[in-house]
């Protein structure tokens, strides 16, 4: 035997082996090589996190306050120097009411994704792991409520149940559960057939935790991008509903709405273009977290399905 | 360690000399050395054998050699001269124009090196013809030539097959044909029969060896099977960690290695256990058959008996049914009849069926370590989760347990914490051995836990599985198509082909005459360290 010459041992053995990093110095050496497109897409993140939750104290006046003169212009175009971006309709403060809809729109698109997510996902790994008539039925259901277009069929609904904020909630989140699912069975699909899920399987571990703690971990790149990019689709729709007077109800001040109760001046801006201002300040709030969220997602999405640049 | 050429018995002149050749790769945030100055000399018509373990930088210099480096990796000095040509200065097109028309590459994949979508005969030809070589009907009459030379079966019309129609080691033959096509002056032969089983392995070394001789074309084989270069090589070098360990002629090298490193490639092959006979039998399975789906029948009335305390080596080559066994006793695949009796009562056949204590008795370790543990877990979360599992352990208890375990495969607390990704190969079987004894199994499975490891690893790994069996009388169920690794750890031998048992029998009977046939060709097709033993078996054949 070759104990000579050679002192073998198996904790001196070195091959190409990763450099141990913790978890922090990681993330660092990411956001280091991180584009400025995600840099600026973080930046505004926070600062529309910053605006949600601190909304109460940075807004001037209060949600619902009213004030005498309504339909006021913007400070800077002539108009009230109390009211920074004037007033609206009915005399409500208009930056008010931007920052109050921030937490208001998010919010709700926030929780209304993680449930899809819950639900999708969880049903997701369970067809995976199934992969029997439990699959099947599983499937058959999303492809069915797939096939309906998801705007009309949420319309639909929300007539049925009335439009109140749960409901609201639980309506998108089950529509828009159908893609997680669909997602979450694909890359599951590639993680089952692993020796270490087979492993897991042998030692008669239990299907809860084959998927949390052999498959979650695993799929969780993927599903991280698609929740940003999930979220942003929540939060149009939440708008579109709020648009077309299904969605988050007033007095609460949100960002659909608003361009909705801006939007009867269209019609005149051929001959005042400010008129327009009062519609394309909640839109553009909408369309620059939108833009930020996928800035982000890409990134993330290019950092993590192996598209890496090899240099 | 200097490379003499004159010494080599010299067949032509110099056709590729590369000098001080030094490569970078980057990975991990940071540039490191992948090859560090490296000569290499080679003359027309010779072959040279590039060997050493994974991570020696053998791909990566045959590379090189073409004047190529794969993504991720650059070359930083060194010069390179090809037949007067300097590739390290000719630019991307002047070398595309050499590589597949003087230079031709054959990967170790034929099957993934292959286009589905296209017929055999047009993808041999293709870049013979793009190179304006010669034209389209002619190279395709050559390609019959050549695919007689390699004794291709029918090779008339071969070619119109697609990639999945043909075998393996056809498929590698075919890609032989096609780097030969444009007669190159050198081809690189990388690992080119190391996903193949043994008895198609000498078909293809034959072929290769032949058409190399025959049109007098340079070639270096890189592989890391010492038994194998020293079928095809004129001479050979040794790599390590990406410096010359040592180079001298084949011959030579076998019989007086000089180098300590060199000598232990060598002795891996020595390690063998004495034989012990036993009839208390721990496991067996009856009349087996079994099959996936309603159609494919993949066993066929097995019967194998395990002893208590041995090891039993299943062999056979690809889709012989062994690793199917293993999924039947594993209850992953319940059997169609037949039955599995563990300790004198049988088996419920599903795996659902099993009790907890059943599932703890049998475990399994898998040939890629890598698949087989989660990255995302720490070493800790995988030792310690069939502890919490079976045996109820928490906290220090299990902590405790885990370091016992961690010492019994020789690898201390340091790794606790570590991910699968910051292990090499060898010591990821290792954890994987562990979490297998974390059970306190009685039997152990071993799907090929040593066909994806070096040399070096891989006796350090059976080693430790014959120092475990010792402390603690654990029965092997050993699956492989290693023949070296057979001699090495079994005590009986079953031979399988096409999901029938040959024979069982005990080490000494199996690997002595009288032979069945196929045992007979399966063990004279592995490769010996002897440079005459192809010729000698092509002889022998008919």
């Amino acid at each position: 035997m070759s104990e000579d010459g050679q002192n073998y041992s198996a904790a001196g053995e070195v091959a190409q082996v990763k450099l141990r990093r913790g978890r922090g110095e990681r993330t660092w050496i990411a956001l280091k090589k991180a584009p400025v497109s995600a840099w600026f897409g973080m930046i505004v993140i926070a600062l529309y996190a910053f605006t949600a939750i601190f909304g109460p104290m940075l807004a001037p006046y209060g949600e619902a306050e009213i004030f005498a003169k309504a339909d006021e212009p913007w400070a800077m175009l002539g108009g009230n120097p109390d009211h920074l971006f004037g007033t609206d309709q009915i005399g409500r403060d208009v930056f008010t009411r931007l920052i109050y809809g921030a937490r208001n729109t998010i919010g709700i698109a926030l929780i209304t994704t993680l449930l899809s997510f819950l639900i999708g996902g969880a049903l997701g790994l369970v067809a995976a792991i199934n992969r029997s008539w439990l699959d099947q039925l599983l499937s058959r259901a999303v492809d069915v409520l797939m096939s309906i277009p998801s705007l009309i069929f949420a319309l639909m609904l929300l007539s049925i149940f009335g439009s109140s904020i749960p409901s609201l909630i639980l309506i998108i989140a089950v529509l828009d559960s159908t893609r997680v699912f669909r997602l979450t069975r694909s890359v599951a699909a590639n993680v089952v057939v692993m020796d270490y899920v087979e492993a897991a399987r042998l030692r008669g571990e239990g299907m809860a935790w084959v998927m949390r703690k052999e498959i979650l971990p695993n799929i969780m790149p993927p599903l991280v991008a698609e929740f940003g990019l999930r979220f942003s689709f929540v939060f149009l729709t939440i708008a579109s509903l709020s648009f077309l007077g299904l969605g988050i109800q007033p007095p609460t001040a949100d960002w659909g709405s608003m361009v909705r109760d801006g939007s009867r001046f269209i019609q005149f801006v051929a001959y005042d273009w400010t008129l327009a201002l009062p519609s394309l300040l909640p839109a553009g709030a909408v369309a620059l977290l939108t833009v930020a969220v996928n800035f982000v997602v890409d990134w993330f999405l290019h950092k993590t399905s192996g598209l890496r640049d090899d240099h | 360690m200097t490379t003499d050429s004159n010494k080599r018995g010299s067949k032509g002149d110099i056709l590729l000399e590369m000098r001080n050749i030094e490569i970078d790769g980057f990975s991990d945030e940071r540039w490191h050395d992948i090859v560090k100055g490296v000569d290499l000399t080679l003359r027309r018509g010779e072959v040279m054998g590039l060997i050493g373990e994974s991570g020696a930088g053998k791909s990566t210099l045959g590379k090189a050699a073409m004047g190529y480096a794969q993504p991720g990796c650059r070359i930083k000095s060194g010069t390179i001269m090809f037949d007067g040509m300097d590739l390290m200065a000719a630019t991307e097109n002047e070398k595309r124009k050499l590589w597949g028309s003087r230079i031709a590459y054959v990967a170790q994949s034929a099957a993934a090196s292959f286009n589905p979508a296209h017929r055999l005969v047009d993808q041999t030809v293709e870049a013979t013809v793009d190179h304006g070589i010669s034209d389209e009907a002619a190279a395709k009459k050559d390609a019959v030539d050549l695919y007689t030379a390699l004794q291709l079966p029918d090779p008339e019309n071969i070619g119109t097959r697609y990639p999945h129609q043909v075998s393996g080691g056809q498929l590698q033959r075919i890609m032989t044909a096609m780097a030969m096509s444009p007669r190159p002056d050198l081809i690189i032969f990388d690992e080119p029969t190391t996903a193949l089983d043994v008895t198609t392995q000498v078909e293809v070394l034959v072929a290769m060896r032949d058409i190399v001789e025959q049109f007098n074309t340079a070639a270096i084989y890189i592989t890391h099977d010492l038994a194998v270069v020293a079928q095809m090589a004129d001479f050979i070098k040794v790599l390590r960690y990406g410096d010359e360990v040592e180079e001298a002629e084949t011959r030579l090298m076998l019989s007086e290695p000089k180098e300590d490193y060199t000598k232990t490639l060598w002795s891996v092959r020595s390690l063998e256990k004495p034989e012990d006979k036993s009839d208390d039998i721990a496991l067996s399975i009856n009349n087996v058959d079994a099959a996936y789906g309603k159609s494919v029948k993949v066993l066929h009335d097995v019967t194998i008996n395990i002893p208590r305390g041995r090891t039993v080596s299943v062999v056979g080559e690809s889709g012989s049914g062994k690793s199917t066994t293993a999924r039947v006793i594993t209850g992953l695949l319940p059997p169609m009849t037949g039955n599995i009796v563990f300790n004198g009562e049988e088996l419920p056949a599903a795996l659902a069926d099993r009790t907890k204590d059943q599932l703890r008795r049998i475990q399994m370790i898998y040939q890629m370590a890598d698949t087989a543990m989660n990255p995302k877990q720490t070493v800790g979360e995988i030792i310690g989760r069939p502890l919490e599992f079976y045996h109820d352990m928490r906290g220090k208890q299990r902590d405790d347990r885990i370091l016992e375990l961690l010492e019994m495969i020789e690898l201390d607390s340091s790794f606790i914490d570590r991910l699968p990704s910051e292990l090499s190969g060898g010591q990821k079987q290792r954890i994987c051995i562990a979490r297998a004894l974390a059970a306190e199994p009685e039997i152990i499975i071993c799907d090929e836990v040593t066909s994806a490891l070096d040399q070096i690893v891989q006796e350090g790994i059976l080693k430790l599985l014959l120092r475990l069996q010792k402390e603690y009388g654990i029965t092997y169920l050993f699956i492989t198509h290693d023949i070296a690794v057979v001699t090495a750890i079994s005590d009986e031998i079953v031979v399988m082909f096409q999901g029938k048992v040959v024979e069982q029998g005990l080490k000494s009977e199996i690997l002595n005459p009288p032979f069945p046939e196929y045992t007979q060709l399966l063990l004279s097709s592995v490769p010996e360290m002897d440079p005459d033993w192809l010729t000698n078996l092509v002889d022998q054949r008919p």
